[in-house]
Formats: C-alpha cells, structure tokens, sequence
C-alpha cells in the first residue's frame, strides 16, 4: 500500500523489539471475539491512485459546476474569483500539514497567520478585536448569542426576520437544550427590513438583538437605529454578515454601534464546495475578550526579546477550563482562515472597495434586466450583490426548469422557508464579479421562456 | 545501511560551532531562517495584487446612506510580495511533510495529494450547496459512499455527516441523547467522564446543558468499572469514554461498561479520537456504543490547516437514529442519493431530529478527501493502518521505556500511543524541557501534559506513515534529549536555540492581550 512505509521485514524486526510473536498480540486487551481477524466482508479492498481518480471523477460529473453554466446562486455562500496565488500558497505543506500551534517556537509562520487575520477581520467589521475563526457564519452566530447572554446574564435573543433560515434553525436548535428563548419570524416580502417591527420586541429581558447585513432578502437594514434601541435596553447587538465583499462597499457594522459582529468568510478565498468547510469570523468590543469563544492569538516575545506570536487567553478554552469554558470548540478553520488572509492581504483595502463596486453594479445590471421581463417584480430598492424577485409561480419548479435549461438561477425561498406560502413564488439571485453580460441575457431569455 | 540508504550516509552531527552563533546579520535573516514582517508593515493601501476594471457609470448611488465612508483601512500586497511573504512565514513552520508529528491523540498522518486533487475537481470544488438537486447527484452520492464506509466500518445504524470538527460531533452526539430522552420523557441531567478525559468531552457536556460528574481510573489507567456503576442511576443520561482511551490504552471493559449504562436507562457516547488504532481491527458498535465522532482530519488523513478544518461525522445506533440532525442523505431503493432536510424529512420518515448543527450540509471539501483516502486504501488496507500505527507506537515505547518511566508499560501493549512520565526526571527538569530540546533535534515534539492523569504525561503518537528508519532517527533523539535531562544538563532549559523563536512568554501575552496590530503611536 503506497501510503504505508513499513516492510514485512520492519514488522518482524520490530515485533522482535516489542517482543511480541505477531501484531494480534498487541491487540490483546480486545475482548475474544471482537478481534476482527480479516478485512470486513462487503468492502472494496485497496486501489491504484488511477483506480480511485477514475472513480472519484465519476462522482464529480455527475455535478453541474458553477463556473460551466451561467450561475446566481448566494444565500449565504458566494462564488467569487480566488486568485491562482491564494490556493498555491495554502498548500504548501509547512501550512497544510501542520497541527493547531501548540509549540509556538516552530508555528510561528501559523501563528503570524493568525495573527494578521485577527488584524484584517477586526477592521473589516468594524470591531476592536477579533478571533482566530470559527466553523462558519452559522455556528459563529450562535455562539455570538451564548456570548450575549453570558455577558448579559440575560435568556431571551431576539433574532430579526432577515436571519438566515438555517442560522436560525442552528440557534433554535442549540436553544432547545441551553434552556435560552429565542425569538424569531419569517420575513415579509416587502422593501423594508422590518426594524420597526424588531424595535417592539425589544424588552429588559432581551440579551441581543440579532440582524443580518445585508439580510437573507438581500435588503440592508439601519443597524444604527438598532444598535440604538438595543442599547437603551441593555440588550446587544449582533450583526451577522454572510457576505463580506459587501463591507468594501456600505459601512462596518462595528462602526454602525454592533456589539458583537460574526459572519462567514467563505467569499473570500474560500470555493463554494458544496457548503464547507468554511469559516466563521468573529469580532467584538475589546471588553468582552474574556467572554469570546475560540482561539486567540496574541503577541508577545520570546527569551531573546524578539517579536513572537502565542494562541492565548486559553484559560477560556475547553482543554484547561474543561467544563466551565466559554465553548467546547477546539479545531476551528485554520486553513479557510489562511486563505481568507491571503485574498485579503492580495486585495488591500482599495482593492476590496472597488470589487464590491463591481459586485454591486454587476446586480444592478441583472435586477434591472430582469425587471424587464414580463411577470417579474424585484422586491429590493437599496440592496449589495444580492435581490429577491418575485414570479407569477412557485420559484422551486423555475428553478428546476432553468436548470434543464442549463441556467442556475438562483435560491428559490420555498428551499430555505418550506411550506411558507408568502415567500413561495420568490427568488433570491446573486451576481458577482465573476457574472457576464451574456450571463443575464441567459438567465434573463431562459426565465422569460419558462414563464411564458 | 538499509535498502534506502545503500550508501550508508548519515547527517552530520550538530554542534555549537556550526549553528552561526555569534554570527551577526545585518538584515535579521539567518541564511535560510528567515524574518518576515507583518503585512501590515511592508503592506499599502494603494496595493493590489488583483487587477480589476472599475465599473461603468455611478453604480454606488441606490446605496445613499449605508455607503461606507473611506474603503476598510487593510494595506495590499501585488503577487509576487503576497507570495513572497506567506512563503516566507510558512519557513517558520513545522509540518507533517518535514517530519514527525507525534503529537498524542492527534493522528498526525501523511496527507495523501491525490486527496487534494480530488477535492479540487470542479465537480466538487464548484458546486453550490443549494443548487437544484437535479445538478448534484454525484455530490449526494460521494457524501452518501462515505457515510456507508463509516457504518461498515464502525458496524453502526446511521450517520449524521453534518457536525464541522470532532467537538461539534461530540455535541451532536450528545444532543441526540438528550433528544431521546426528552422524547421518552426522562429529565436525566448527569453525564459521566472519566478524568483521563479531552477537554471538549466535560465542555460539550456543559454546552449540552448537562452537569459533568469525574469517574476515576484504575492503576492500570482504565475507567473503573465499580466506580462507574457506583454512580449510575436516574438521573445519568450518559457516559462518554475515550476508547482506545487517552492513555493510549485499549478498554477491555468497554462492552460491560455499555450494558451497565444501558441497564441504567443511559446511552454511550464514544470518543473517537482514537480510531486509527482499532479501524478495521475492531466495529465500536459491537462494544455497545450509542454514538461516536469519527474525527475524518484525524484517522481519515485530511489535512489539519493549522487548526483546521476538520469534520466530525457521528455513527449513531439503532435507538438514536431518529434523532439525527438534519441534514444527511439516504439511498432510495432505485439506487439514488437523496438529501433529507428540513423540507422533505416528514417524507423520508424523519420527523425526529434534533434540529440543524450548521447552515448547509457538513465538510463536503473533507468528504471528498476522506472517501478518497478510504478508497485507496480498501478494507484491508485500513485494517494495515490500524495494526502499523499500533505496532510504531510499541516499538517507540519499548525503545524507550529503559530511560524513561511508562507508567502503563509494564500491563502489557499499548494501542497507537506511547506513554511516558517525567517522574523519573532530576528536579528542575520536566517534559517541558524534553519537548523543547525535541524542536531543537528538528522534530515536532509529543503531546504534553496530557492526559492530566499521569504526572508530566508525554504522549507520542508516530502514526502508520512513518518508516522504521524514520521511527529509529526519532527514537535515538528522544533519547538523547532524555539523557540530557536525567544528566541534568541545564543547557536544556534554554531549548529550543535553533527554531526561528526561543520559548516565548506566553504569561505576558495573557496578562496585556495584543491581538490586533496597531500603527506604532510614535
């Protein structure tokens, strides 16, 4: 097996060493008859690296990838271009193959990583601190309200109608066993996001108000006026961002009065991959630090006196405090989080600006080439890359009949709200930088021949 | 001489004359030992390493007052810098590729690249998760290949795919207990962990909303069984137990341990931390187990990023089953994968999940990669992991046990993890000292100081992918960074001296956290 160095002879010589007479006995504390003593029946036995690429690309085109049709899918996970560099960089083996940094001294190039990334997330949300990454936008969200109601010593989180239906479905999950109330609605189909209707449900048993920016409509809601009514009532707010390139574009939600803003880094330097892995991103008021969940890394210097990076603050952290840590997260995303960096660190402040521009005029263009065609309303009046129309039908079957049309035209909202009989006739689609003209004339033909 | 090595070459020994002490540098860079500042330094605002054309027109005016005011303060890099500075810091990094990572019960294996390829297929690579069904059958099929490997092999009913790293597993598990629970109606709020316990097990139980209670080990390192059935009752909902166990030792009470907690009313949660040792060796369901994370960046080789990400699919038994989050995929009798979520769960039967871990359906880019390891090493190569991986750990530990102190070692074998204490160490000296002057032998160190229940714990874990010569240049400085120690060098306590970093004072960076960089005020 071309993975497994040891020879026949190296076994016998070591057995000889360890001064057993065959490896079963090394297996001894295995109970009689529990010992498997062959390969289990039923299972393929090992395969030539060719076999299994022929099988593995068996697999892979039975997909129809993104990039080989016109494409205008988001709701939460974005297709952007990732430059050649950020996937050459992330797999040079001294990153892709090296644990969790444990011994600082020979994870400096890690730890840097980290360090840098804490430094360009906190600045794109608009926080004063930020941590080394999470799973991904949903369960970063989640452990943003255990945070809220840890600070707050408060149980209820009042989550907008513009939450991502799965974000929310991971709260009320986690709810369900943590004891704490959430609060939630289906969104309405109309221009507004809804803040006045929030700003009611604001009580002194609120520990956070949680709202997306730019929300699952693809609207942007006032987090100023939010943060403001969440503030008077001792409650925080949580922003929650799914699609970071808009950041170079409208305003920080750190800047805008969140307490605590999370969201999910996959749009930059991450694929779409089918849904992971991607990344959480994390950032809060410096005052909470002791509260954060994850790892942080800090800098410090070594017996030298030179500069030198350490993961820090771990008496937070399950593998000291054990059952009284802030989360049980242990391995988060260190490798999306390198390649997040990078495409950063490639784009610069600057750069980032004028690829939301693009993202945004590029929506602009499919929403008002879509308005055109007949039986079709766009719901959003201020919106970044991402709008909601509305069909004279169920949005799932048009979907699915763009596909055999060969256009991905977007998330249909029955697929995120099932059984939701106000949001079934709608669409969310999403255009990026990566969108051509041709492409909206294709979705743009494609959609008025299926609803003629 | 060995058959790779005709020559019989060895490396030079290193000594204080060749390390270039005392040699001064103008730019900071020790040859090939580079120095490498922030991005943030040598980075500017007017940077870019990607060219893009500024759209037509005044596209930005719809947005009026949410515009942001001045672009996010975050300096570029063009190409060849970017790629000039992330190679450079990767040089300060140790990774699988350079050497062994023996860090305990961390299954630090090759990275095999064909897993790397594969995921990078368009077909995987480039698929959005919410694309018609119609456009990803190969997808529910891969993640549907996987999650039947992981039954076999395990000898389980079911698995839920979604959970992102071995503790979002051990939470998934753990609210499947609770679900069944709730469902039959039973308040139980306890759950068991022995001390030898990972951090994350006493943490995802509180997490969970349990109260955690300590079952203590035996001499020989094993749960106690008395003690354990000592504190079952009702109102234990569950133990959860590492096997092989955090020791590195395997429970031969496991099965007993199993129908104890069953009689009890509770359900087994399994660790799974430790797979490699027993996978194709040993089916966790025939030892009782409820449910177990299996750890797919562990014994499943993919990659471990520095810190991720890593997948933790959990099998789960017949009684728990219904509990599964969603989303998972089932095969229909034609043959096809499906994907049940929450709106087609009701029509596969599957009204009792716990809810959702994540947004989306689990590590895909993971999946692919630990299919394809799975792939190409077959049924009876897996078996060969388990016994290789088993055999390195024994030959580090009966190779080193004369110097230092095994404290399991005279009860028999150990399971794919060496043991060792620094009880034998002159005062003043620790594992700490060991690990440390290991960095300086160009090695990654073991696991320290832990498991907490062995004093000074050393956990060395080689794994199947290193070759007997490899395993013999390790054990020969292990030994002799031991050596020193129990020779009392006290040049030691200055290890490591020839890492791009000294030891590093982690209490200063805890007392004054500096986690973002900050312009120089000056």
């Amino acid at each position: 097996m071309r993975y497994l160095p040891l020879t026949a002879a190296d076994r016998t010589e070591m057995l000889g060493v360890i001064g057993a007479g065959s490896v079963n006995e090394l297996f001894c504390d295995v109970p009689d008859g529990l010992l498997l003593d062959g390969p289990i029946e039923g299972l393929p036995l090992h395969a030539s690296e060719m076999a299994v690429e022929r099988h593995m690309r068996g697999l892979a085109v039975r997909n129809l990838a993104a990039g080989d049709a016109p494409f205008f899918l988001g709701a939460g996970a974005y297709r952007h271009h990732i430059p050649a560099t950020v996937d050459h960089l992330i797999q040079r083996g001294e990153f892709l193959t090296a644990y969790t940094p444990y011994q600082p001294e020979i994870a400096q190039g890690t730890l840097q990583v980290l360090f840098e990334f804490q430094t360009q997330v906190a600045r794109l949300l608009g926080t004063e601190i930020a941590n080394a990454s999470m799973y991904d936008g949903s369960t970063a969200c989640w452990e943003a309200i255990a945070m809220a109601t840890r600070i707050t010593r408060r149980g209820r989180a009042l989550l907008s109608s513009g939450l991502h239906p799965h974000y929310v479905a991971v709260a009320n999950t986690m709810a369900r066993f943590t004891g704490d109330k959430i609060a939630a609605s289906t969104p309405e189909l109309s221009a507004s996001p809804g803040e006045d209707e929030l700003f009611a449900q604001i009580d002194e048993q609120t520990a956070c108000v949680v709202v997306q920016y730019p929300d699952i409509l693809g609207r942007i809601p006032d987090l100023a006026r939010i943060a403001e009514a969440a503030q008077a009532k001792g409650a925080l707010l949580i922003a929650v961002v799914t699609e970071p390139v808009a950041l170079g574009l409208i305003e920080a939600p750190g800047n805008l009065g969140a307490d605590i803003v999370v969201g999910e880094g996959q749009s930059l330097g991450v694929g779409l991959q089918f849904g992971g892995p991607y990344l959480g991103l994390f950032g809060c008021r410096e005052k909470f630090v002791r509260q954060m969940p994850g790892r942080l890394c800090g800098q410090t210097v070594d017996a030298a006196g030179k500069r030198g990076f350490v993961l820090t603050l771990s008496t937070r952290e399950q593998h000291i405090r054990r059952e009284k840590a802030t989360s049980n997260i242990c391995t988060n995303s260190g490798l999306c989080a390198l390649a997040f960096s990078i495409h950063m660190t490639l784009l610069g402040g600057e750069g980032l600006a004028r690829l939301a521009r693009i993202n945004h005029a590029k929506a602009q263009a499919t929403a008002a080439r879509l308005a055109k065609v007949p039986g079709v309303t766009c719901l959003n009046e201020a919106f970044f890359n991402e709008v909601t129309i509305m069909l004279p039908r169920p949005g799932g079957e048009v979907i699915e009949e763009l596909a055999e049309r060969g256009v991905l035209g977007g998330v249909p909202l029955e697929r995120l709200y099932p059984g939701v009989d106000g949001l079934r006739n709608a669409v969310l689609v999403t255009a990026s930088e990566l969108t051509e003209e041709a492409d909206i004339e294709a979705l743009a033909d494609e959609l008025t021949q299926v609803l003629a | 001489m060995s058959a790779l090595n005709p020559s019989g070459w060895q490396p030079s020994m290193g000594d204080a004359g060749t390390s270039g002490e005392g040699v001064f540098t103008s730019s900071g860079d020790r040859g090939l030992m580079f120095e490498e500042p922030l991005s943030f330094e040598i980075g500017a605002i007017d940077k870019c390493g990607v060219d893009m054309d500024e759209p037509e027109g005044q596209p930005v005016a719809a947005l009026g007052p949410f515009l942001r005011k001045s672009a996010p303060d975050l300096p570029g890099l063009t190409e060849p810098e970017t790629v000039r500075h992330y190679s450079r810091l990767s040089r300060q990094n140790y990774g699988i590729d350079l050497g062994p990572f023996p860090l305990g019960s961390c299954t630090m294996k090759h990275n095999p690249r064909l897993n790397e390829k594969v995921a990078r297929m368009p077909g995987f690579a480039d698929v959005h998760p919410l694309q018609p069904p119609s456009t990803v059958r190969g997808a529910f099929e891969a993640m549907d290949e996987l999650a039947e490997w992981l039954i076999s092999l395990t000898g389980m009913a079911a698995v839920a795919m979604s959970p992102k790293a071995g503790a979002h597993g051990e939470l998934c598990g753990l609210l499947c207990i609770r679900a069944a629970h709730d469902h039959a109606g039973e308040a139980r709020d306890v759950i068991l962990v022995p001390e030898s316990a990972h951090g994350t097990n006493p943490a995802t139980a509180a997490f969970a909303g349990y109260r955690v209670e300590s079952i203590p080990a035996t001499a020989s390192g094993r749960v106690d069984l008395a003690a354990l059935k000592e504190k079952l009752g009702p109102h234990v909902a569950g133990v959860m137990i590492t096997n092989p166990n955090t020791c590195g030792l395997f429970e031969p009470d496991m099965k007993a341990i199993s129908d104890a907690v069953h009689a009890a009313g509770g359900y087994v949660y399994c660790d799974g931390a430790n797979f490699n040792a027993i996978v194709g060796k040993v089916r966790p369901g025939d030892l009782g187990i409820d449910a177990m994370h299996i750890n797919l960046h562990k014994t499943f080789s993919t990659p471990h990023g520095g810190g991720g990400p890593g997948s933790g699919p959990v099998v789960l038994s017949e009684a728990l089953r219904p509990f599964a989050p969603l989303p998972f995929t089932v095969r229909t009798g034609d043959g096809e994968a499906h994907l049940v979520e929450e709106s087609n769960a009701e029509a596969f039967c599957h009204t009792l999940a716990f809810g959702r871990m994540t947004a989306f359906h689990g590590q895909m880019g993971m999946f692919t990669r630990a299919l394809t390891y799975i792939l190409s090493h077959g049924a009876d190569g897996l078996q060969q992991v388990a016994e290789d991986a088993v055999l390195n750990a024994n030959y580090v530990l009966r190779s080193c046990d004369d110097l230092l102190i095994a404290p399991f070692g005279s009860a028999g074998p150990c399971m794919h993890e060496a043991l060792f204490s620094d009880s034998n160490l002159p005062e003043g000296f620790g594992t700490l000292d060991v690990a440390k002057g290991l960095i300086d032998e160009g090695f990654h160190p073991m696991t320290v100081y832990f498991p907490l229940v062995v004093k000074g714990a050393m956990l060395v874990e080689p794994t199947e992918t290193e070759s007997k010569a490899g395993l013999d240049r390790f054990i020969t400085s292990l030994r002799h960074v031991a050596k020193r120690a129990l020779d009392g060098d006290e040049t030691l306590h200055a290890a490591p001296v020839l890492a791009p970093r000294r030891r590093l004072d982690e209490t200063l960076a805890a007392r004054k956290p500096v986690l973002v960089w900050q312009r120089d005020p000056g």
